[in-house]
């Protein structure tokens, strides 16, 4: 018997409502477009929220970020990406930052203003003085952060990824766009050649729905809960990079690129923000004692994330580490800061150390180790946003790899990113819905209503097995977290691909304990679980493969970046039935603004490449002080 | 070895024609730095997987996952077990619509909410893309946060005994809202157009002053404070408007 299933019709479908997802709606609605944005949770809920620190713009405003202009902030996304990224969607990037940040400001954003005359801040644990210019009074401030040459990152407090969604859903409701909160697309409508839009399924009821749409977004956010320990919230599981993967077409671009974030606390994974550092915060050891004045003279704490990520976990396995029952970990010190500071500035980290630790950081250290933070790998997409391979299919966000990042994000690069992609995509599905129509075979729907409800009827009944739901996940969790984390090496990574591809067969035996109707989070996971398995497998596979360390990547039997053989980008696709991704590559990058170099930290063994088209010496090289 | 400690659940499906409101008893043993997020998750994993509730964040960010512990609205995550006796009873929050056991539907709550109070900045305004930003002092913009780091988590609402009286009662969270538009001078409305929205009965003169908003409110804002002065201009405006032919505007 055939039941029957809600369907919605829009123009645009935006399956994830964070910051990214709510950014190409409100862009969409503004051209008159009728959108439908899918949530897992409310929106206000979204991951987006949790980000601290700010939002790389290059305004110039403070007196530390005096000079600063759309070249450096370039100049330190590409040197970020350790030369991964796309360098023409980088520069777009940069170009469109500040104007986002004040479009922002306009639909207000309360940003911390730059306040004249004398101020001290702090850098690698000493004082200092600056002097804040009258002329720029009022006008949109910055702090620093990690891997910049100028404090460029413009910030709420430490709140700026609630304010900008808070701000950003406001636009939404403004709009009328209308919001489906706790429902999840299960899979993409697709011909092979267009995407039509989704099969959902209610989270409140449990029943499918169908979403019919002319263009379809996909942004929601990264995949970290892959692994055992990650600073992301518990629903960023790569729902987006699934969808994407079961088409078999839309390949996921550079999955093995997986950031580590440096303070994490522990034992909850936690994210502190790298604000904590960047208001000259320091990390110490068991002794007490500093240490990344030793292995990064020049940035120090303020290295990049991949960098300070490496040194921490080479300085605790020189038994450095300060031993607790969840392993050994660092310090983060922000006592020297003061209370003020603390109780305005890093508010949200002196709440979670109240709350989550029960220490004071104006008296006691933060025990920190780093984290899974930032999937830098996403569904791959071109310079409109657009994916490879379906048309009306676009992603934005983290859940994309537009690729601006490479292979490590700078820190405050992803909130501007989710505005700044959101703005320009937006603005192309816009053009894309201008005049085009399309015709849509009803049996398309249908068939992929049959295909998802028979999928669930076999999980409800274990008519596959009975493996247990949770215990897949925890053990795919532990493979990448063991064996494809901060540093990673040949022989640990052939095992992973081959103790993932056991727990992918397993998970096609998953059959449930509960048997309730309705949302039922045991099946909402049972859904997902063999996605993930796959995207695990995409990033152990491609890990495997990539023989070269570069950014985030850190291959102990391949310590040099290898420009000559691996500039390039991996594109993992999944055909249905086989036990492994394909794997393809492409160039990082039409355009070499900036040829292959050093970073400027870091450890740096190059290999270089000769190809002429890459190297060709840039007539005015760009100053980094 | 930790505390055996006893968790009391309301378990209810809507969707399920043979569930009915009761209790469902687990036992955990405590450990280090348990949460609720921990023992819930553990309960489900462990003992019952058609166990319903909501964390998102897991660090008191997102505000999804506030229930009624022992009786006093607040976010799960962020309870230690450790400052909770042997027995814990955990309930849904009430005036929000269930969805099943511990999970309730904040989600059109909030979005009707947000229409009713127009939260956004009403500007006549077009956005000038090469224009520099208007400048504000930080002190200002630092006053907007102090409302702006409201989450929505709904402890006000569920600990207000209006709300739970009168499903149309607007709620704290409505009215730091307001509070922090009306501090905002990007934002055009004038005294009349604030009070269309928020002087009636369901709104800031509806409160009964009870005051269990500002009392669990996880975040600590001032929501007293903001009541307060809301009411007075609320309270100015009305009798500007009974005089309104001798006032300046």
């Amino acid at each position: 018997m055939e039941r029957a299933v809600d369907t919605f019709y829009s123009d645009l479908l935006c399956i994830g409502a964070g910051l990214a997802g709510e950014r190409v709606a409100v862009e969409a609605a503004s051209h008159g477009f009728q959108t439908i944005c899918l949530s897992l949770v409310p929106p206000r809920r979204s991951h987006s929220s949790a980000a601290q620190g700010g939002m790389q713009a290059s305004l110039g405003n403070a007196c530390m970020g005096e000079g600063d202009c759309t070249d450096i902030h370039f100049s330190d996304t590409v040197k970020g990406s350790d030369w991964g990224c796309d360098q023409e969607v980088a520069r777009l990037f940069v170009e469109t930052a500040p104007v986002a940040v004040r479009e922002m400001a306009h639909w207000g954003i309360p940003w911390n203003r730059v306040v004249p005359g004398k101020g001290t801040y702090f850098k690698a644990g000493k004082q200092y003085e600056k002097v804040e210019s009258p002329e720029r009074e009022g006008l949109i401030t910055a702090r620093d952060f990690g891997g910049t040459a100028k404090w460029r990152t413009c910030y709420t407090s430490d709140g700026t990824g609630h304010t900008l969604l808070f701000t950003m859903d406001n636009e939404v409701v403004r709009l009328g766009v209308t919001m489906h909160d706790r429902v999840e697309a299960i899979c993409l409508i697709h011909d092979g050649v267009s995407c039509f839009g989704a099969v959902a399924r209610c989270l409140k009821t449990g029943k499918l729905r169908v979403y019919l749409a002319r263009a379809t977004l996909i942004a929601t956010g990264g995949y970290g809960r892959l692994y055992r320990e990650s600073t992301n919230a518990v629903i960023c599981d790569g729902a987006g990079q699934i969808l994407a993967l079961r088409t078999g077409i839309v390949p996921i671009g550079n999955p093995e690129a997986v950031q580590f974030h440096p303070t994490g606390i522990v034992p909850t994974n936690i994210l502190v923000t790298e604000g904590c550092r960047g208001d000259g915060g320091t990390l110490k050891d068991v002794n007490g004692e500093r240490f990344m004045h030793i292995y990064e003279p020049g940035k120090q704490e303020l290295a990049s994330r991949d960098v300070v990520s490496r040194w921490m976990m080479h300085h605790i396995r020189e038994g450095k580490g300060v031993p607790s029952p969840y392993g050994d970990h660092l310090w983060l010190d922000i006592r020297h800061l003061g209370e003020q500071h603390l109780k305005t500035k890093l508010r949200e980290v002196d709440e979670i150390c109240h709350e989550f630790l029960g220490i004071d950081p104006a008296t006691q250290m933060i025990p920190v180790r780093p984290a899974q933070h930032y999937s830098m790998g996403g569904a791959r997409t071109n310079k409109d946003g657009a994916a490879y391979g379906l048309k009306g299919l676009f992603a934005a966000g983290e859940a994309s790899c537009w690729d601006m990042h490479g292979f490590n994000r700078l820190g405050g690069n992803s909130l501007a990113e989710t505005i700044v992609a959101g703005r320009i995509v937006g603005q192309k599905i816009s053009e894309f819905l201008e005049g085009c129509d399309v015709a849509i075979r009803t049996d398309l729907p249908r068939g992929f209503v049959k295909q998802e409800e028979e999928r669930i009827e076999r999980i409800i009944r274990g008519k596959d097995g009975k493996e247990n739901v949770y215990a897949v996940r925890n053990a795919m969790q532990d493979v990448l977290m063991e064996k494809v984390g901060i540093f990673r090496n040949g022989a640990d990574l052939r095992k992973a691909v081959e103790d993932l591809q056991e727990i992918h067969a397993r998970a096609g035996r998953i059959g449930l304990r509960s048997g309730s109707v309705g949302a039922h989070p045991e099946l909402a996971l049972a859904l997902r679980m063999t996605g993930m398995v796959r995207l695990a497998l995409c990033v152990a596979y491609a890990a495997e493969q990539r023989t070269e360390s570069r950014g985030c990547h850190a291959r102990e039997d391949f310590e040099a970046r290898n420009d000559r053989d691996w500039l390039k980008r991996t594109l993992a696709t999944w055909n249905e039935g086989d036990a492994l991704p394909t794997l393809s590559y492409e160039p990082n990058s039409a355009i070499w603004e900036i040829p292959p170099g050093e970073r400027g930290y870091g450890t740096c063994k190059i290999i270089c490449t000769e190809d002429p088209a890459v190297c060709r010496m840039d007539p005015e090289p760009i100053e980094d002080n | 070895m930790g505390r055996m400690l006893k968790f009391n659940v309301f378990r209810f499906n809507p969707q399920d024609p043979a569930s009915v409101p009761h209790m469902d008893a687990y036992y955990l043993e405590e450990t280090d730095a348990m949460t609720l997020f921990i023992a819930l998750n553990r309960i489900r994993e462990e003992l019952d997987p058609s166990l319903m509730f909501d964390f998102v964040c897991r660090a008191g960010i997102c505000g999804s996952c506030a229930m009624m512990i022992n009786g006093r609205p607040d976010l799960a995550c962020h309870t230690k077990t450790q400052s909770l006796p042997d027995e814990i009873t955990l309930m849904p929050l009430p005036v929000f619509k269930l969805i099943g056991d511990l999970s309730v539907d904040t989600g059109s709550w909030f979005r009707a909410m947000h229409e009713r109070v127009e939260s956004w900045v009403h500007t006549t305004k077009a956005f000038d893309t090469e224009a520099v930003e208007e400048p504000m002092s930080n002190q200002l913009a630092e006053e907007i946060y102090e409302l702006e780091r409201c989450i929505e988590c709904g402890c006000c609402v569920a600990a207000c005994g209006k709300a739970n009286m009168r499903p149309d009662f607007m709620g704290a969270v409505a009215f730091n809202r307001i509070a922090r538009f009306m501090m905002d001078p990007r934002d055009e409305r004038r005294g009349q157009e604030y009070f269309d929205v928020v002087g009636t009965e369901e709104g800031i003169f509806g409160c009964l002053g009870l005051l269990g908003c500002e009392d669990v409110c996880p975040k600590d804002i001032p929501l007293q404070d903001q009541l307060g002065i809301l009411r007075r201009k609320m309270g100015w405006q009305s009798i500007r408007h009974l005089f309104s032919r001798w006032l300046p505007d």
